[in-house]
């Protein structure tokens, strides 16, 4: 890693200060101590709650009223994720997600390296002030565009399918999009494309064939970060979901403590755990890049 | 200037369909928008011009004053906090756990990008009073004290909110400080260490003045992020008990959706927009003064 590993454990700032061992080493000791009941105590605090929930997501309605809380369930069985999924509709959710996710991450991705290219590579006036018009876009809280956009959709019979929330999606993913991209693009030198220019390829054909392959590791991460964004999304899809059929996986579970006379706590907590099953396998794989690419999304004020 | 890379027709095919959306998607809708500030009705019944009678509503609605009381109240605490824990976790990783901090990094960071939806409902669960305690009813049980109705109460739920938001958020901010801290030199430790500085000395006078510049992105970000907010109240809360926890946002989605008031839920967007740009306008100004006197 970095230039942090030194040789010397724990508290440093004590450890490596050129003072006589013995009136160290005890303070050494309460330092590490400390710090491990910090530890400890922290990841409590973070993972606590998610084993609960596991572990809720396998008890019975019994169990939740009469057991304590912290009782392990009696039982290992999927009857609560089944009940979950078929009588709470979870399959059409997850494919409403799907669909309009993916669909407004490609065209994002596509559009958005595009648009960085021309606005980092290519050489016009005015690019600058382009680039400030889709640095505002991330300003500007999206309740300001939703009511023109539930009305213009309305107009144009859209409502009632899941276009609107596509079209959303991609629209409002574009501006952090396009201005990621076009810091990736920065790093690139320039005389690439101008020998690529020269050599005869038009400057589109040398934006898919030279531009494109070098920066896809920074399209992996601008899609991932998107990809989060998106899928988790809960304003756009709460406004545009009008029907039950249109839920996406979000707005689904939402609702889906109303959709039984009682709550099921049972299959509450197996449809929370499914909900977040997707997410924790990307994680598990991606989580160095995931972690990265969040953060650099953040940087850009 | 540059002729090889100066194509007009190749810019307009690159740059065209991101502009062309953006600008249909968002730019026009934000004009319109504003429009609808002037107008009474909505996509259903249509519009009728009615002045500035919005804007004074506006002004006198106590709801509104509330609202954007809460919404400033949740954004400055949620800063203070999640930058705070952020930058203990950041300290946390860098000198205390160095090359071990990886793991606890990664799994810190988790509730980052858990849906928001999942953790409200399970943060339901975990401060609920009926039918059964939840865990930390429980927990207070336990410990002597008594169970409290965490959501029959506007003061408790924002307390629960704020919980909730910090633990979904602190790992975010540990990784992004973390990150900031690692571009200071080890050598400027070093020299510190040689000169004296030790413990909280260093950190006060060395590392912090150091990662300065990432904190005030970090504070930036989190005041545009949280003023905002609306997924995490929506789904724990829904602004209640009553109205007492509804920010801003939500209370802009009441008046639009529930209320079928278009005119007068622009203008509480416009109200939004207006808060947050000054706010982001008013910290790098302030950060802008700061540099210079260094």
């Amino acid at each position: 890693m970095t230039s942090v590993d030194t040789t010397v454990p724990v508290p440093s700032a004590v450890a490596s200060a050129p003072r006589p061992r013995r009136r160290l080493a005890p303070r050494r000791r309460l330092g590490q101590i400390v710090s491990g009941v910090l530890v400890a105590l922290l990841l409590v605090i973070v993972v606590g709650p998610l084993v609960w929930m596991v572990l809720g997501s396998f008890k019975t309605q019994t169990e939740f009223l009469e057991q304590p809380v912290w009782a392990l369930p009696q039982q290992w069985n999927l009857d609560n994720y089944v009940f979950a999924w078929t009588q709470g509709n979870f399959a059409q959710y997850a494919s409403n997600s799907v669909l309009t996710v993916f669909p407004s991450l490609l065209l994002v991705l596509l559009f958005g390296s595009m648009a960085g290219f021309a606005l980092e590579v290519l050489v016009w006036k005015g690019r600058g002030a382009i680039l400030i018009t889709f640095l505002a876009g991330i300003m500007v809280p999206t309740q300001m565009i939703l009511l023109p956009l539930f009305a213009a959709y309305f107009r144009l019979g859209l409502t009632g399918t899941l276009w609107p929330l596509l079209i959303t999606y991609t629209a409002t993913s574009l501006p952090l999009a396009v201005f990621l991209m076009a810091t990736f693009f920065r790093a690139v030198p320039r005389e690439i494309f101008e020998a690529a220019t020269l050599d005869g390829a038009g400057l589109i054909r040398s934006f898919f064939l030279v531009g494109l392959p070098m920066v896809r590791n920074a399209l992996f991460t601008v899609g991932l970060v998107q990809f989060f964004m998106l899928w988790n999304d809960l304003l756009i899809a709460l406004t545009f979901t009008n029907s039950g059929s249109l839920r996406t996986l979000q707005v689904g579970l939402l609702n889906f403590t109303g959709q039984f006379g009682s709550v099921q706590y049972g299959p509450l907590f197996a449809a929370i755990c499914l909900n977040v099953v997707a997410i924790l396998v990307i994680y598990l794989f991606l989580n160095k890049q995931v972690q990265k690419g969040l953060t650099a999304g953040a940087v850009k004020g | 200037m540059n002729p090889l890379l100066g194509d007009r027709r190749a810019t307009l095919i690159l740059i065209g369909p991101a502009l062309l959306i953006y600008s249909v998607v968002m730019l026009v809708p934000i004009i319109v928008s504003f429009g609808y500030t002037l107008t009474s009705g909505n996509a259903i019944t249509g519009f009728t011009f009615s002045g500035l009678e919005n804007y004074q509503r506006l002004v006198t609605d106590t709801r509104v004053r509330d609202a954007l009381l809460l919404t400033v109240r949740y954004a400055v605490l949620m800063t203070v906090l999640q930058v705070g824990f952020g930058y203990l976790l950041s300290l946390l990783y860098v000198f205390v756990l160095r090359r071990w901090s990886s793991a606890v990094r990664t799994l810190v960071f988790f509730p980052v990008v858990l849906p928001t939806v999942a953790v409200a409902l399970l943060f339901q669960q975990m401060f609920a009073i009926a039918p059964q305690n939840g865990l930390v009813n429980t927990a207070l049980e336990a410990i002597g004290l008594s169970s409290v109705d965490w959501f029959g109460d506007g003061g408790t739920a924002f307390l629960v909110i704020i919980v909730m938001d910090v633990w979904r958020s602190m790992g975010f901010y540990g990784v992004l400080l973390y990150a900031g801290l690692l571009d200071i030199p080890e050598e400027v430790f070093e020299s510190a260490r040689i000169d004296g500085a030790s413990g909280f000395g260093l950190v006060r006078r060395i590392v912090l003045p150091l990662s300065l510049p990432v904190l005030i992105s970090s504070l930036i970000f989190s005041v545009n992020g949280t003023l905002k907010v609306f997924d995490s109240i929506l789904a724990l809360t829904n602004g209640g008990p009553g109205t007492s926890t509804s920010p801003l946002t939500i209370y802009m989605f009441d008046t639009s959706f529930r209320f079928g008031q278009y005119g007068y839920g622009s203008t509480v967007a416009f109200l939004l927009t207006i808060v947050s740009l000054l706010v982001t306008v008013f910290i790098f100004r302030a950060n802008r003064r700061d540099l210079t006197k260094d």
